[in-house]
């Protein structure tokens, strides 16, 4: 089993308030010297079989239609490695 | 004769009654619709009301979008059906790309409920006919995500074609701050870009607008404005004269 992460981005030209706004809250916790914070979206595919190139192009074309929306936001996709339990 | 009117009802739709009472309030005949039939049940239109349709989770209307109801709806509203997208129906139709651009949340990151001032800047689609352009309405809006963003190209295009059919009225009395309860109605209220608060397809027929024109129907209930009801008799005469 494979799992592939896709990340998605508010694109860098839109106002992101949520994350200004855990900017903001970093002085207040002690938190010096981070000018900017942006808040974006992960999801974690579990998938069954193996991950080639066919099933990238699907989770690719996924991603476009679903998980992101590419008009407001950009998303990447990317294979990690599963480390897996007691071996 | 009288034009029936769809209303689709998704899980966490809040607004299909009110819409549904706003469309037997002009004259037509309201014929509820459901989100997992792709039956529109013979419809002349379709309105998608306002709430939180499948919660809103990844974002709102994302999968409403994909929804079986959804899939007649954008085949019939490319074909010139009339479509009204009200506050989470604007929501879904631009995740369903029949309208240009995204919702994302208010720039405030509040909830906001207020009456608010609007322009009409297009009276000429198929559900802004009964008001005269530059017209000033006053309608209830009640949102989380209403801030419309689109890149500079679709902003330009949109005003060039006249495609921005309502814009927030900025003005008046702004002391209590950006996005904040200004009691008569004025300012944008979350952010949207060029202050657009709605806007319509190429051909006229699709239009979305956060604010909500089926609360402001009748004179005894909220605010007591009727400002809402001409988007009910704009499509009725469109339909029943066509």
């Amino acid at each position: 089993m494979a799992r592939v992460v896709v990340d998605v981005m508010l694109k860098p030209e839109i106002l992101d308030p949520q994350g200004q706004a855990v900017q903001r809250a970093l002085p207040r916790l002690g938190f010096e010297g981070i000018s900017d914070v942006r808040q974006g979206k992960r999801f974690e595919l579990e998938v069954d079989g193996p991950v080639d190139d066919t099933a990238l192009a699907r989770i690719h074309e996924l991603a476009e239609s679903f998980l992101a929306n590419t008009v407001i936001e950009d998303f990447t996709v990317k294979v990690e490695e599963v480390a897996e339990a007691g071996k | 004769m009288t034009a029936r009117i769809g209303v689709v009802t998704f899980p966490g739709s809040l607004d299909d009654r009110d819409s549904r009472r706003a469309i037997r309030l002009a004259g037509a005949e309201p014929v509820a619709l459901w989100h997992k039939d792709k039956d529109l049940k013979q419809v002349d239109a379709v309105v998608l009301p306002g709430g939180f349709s499948y919660g809103d989770y990844l974002r709102a209307g994302a999968i409403s979008r994909f929804s079986p109801v959804m899939g007649t709806v954008i085949e019939q509203a490319k074909s010139g059906m009339p479509v009204l997208g009200i506050c989470n129906g604007f929501q879904i139709l631009t995740e369903a790309h029949l309208l240009p651009g995204g919702m994302l949340g208010n720039d405030h990151l509040h909830f906001i409920c207020r009456d608010q001032k609007l322009k009409v800047e297009n009276a000429e689609t198929a559900w802004t006919a009964d008001y005269e352009s530059g017209q000033e309405i006053h309608i209830p809006l009640k949102n989380m995500d209403g801030r419309y963003v689109a890149d500079e190209r679709t902003l330009d295009m949109l005003e060039a074609e006249g495609r921005v059919v309502f814009r927030y009225v900025v003005g008046g009395d702004t002391s209590h701050g950006h996005g904040h309860v200004n009691p008569d109605g004025y300012g944008n209220p979350n952010g949207s870009l060029r202050d657009i608060a709605g806007i319509t397809n190429e051909a006229g027929n699709v239009v979305g607008l956060m604010p909500h024109p089926e609360h402001a129907v009748e004179p005894l209930v909220g605010s007591g404005r009727t400002d809402g009801l001409p988007f009910f008799t704009s499509i009725l005469k469109k339909l029943v004269n066509a």
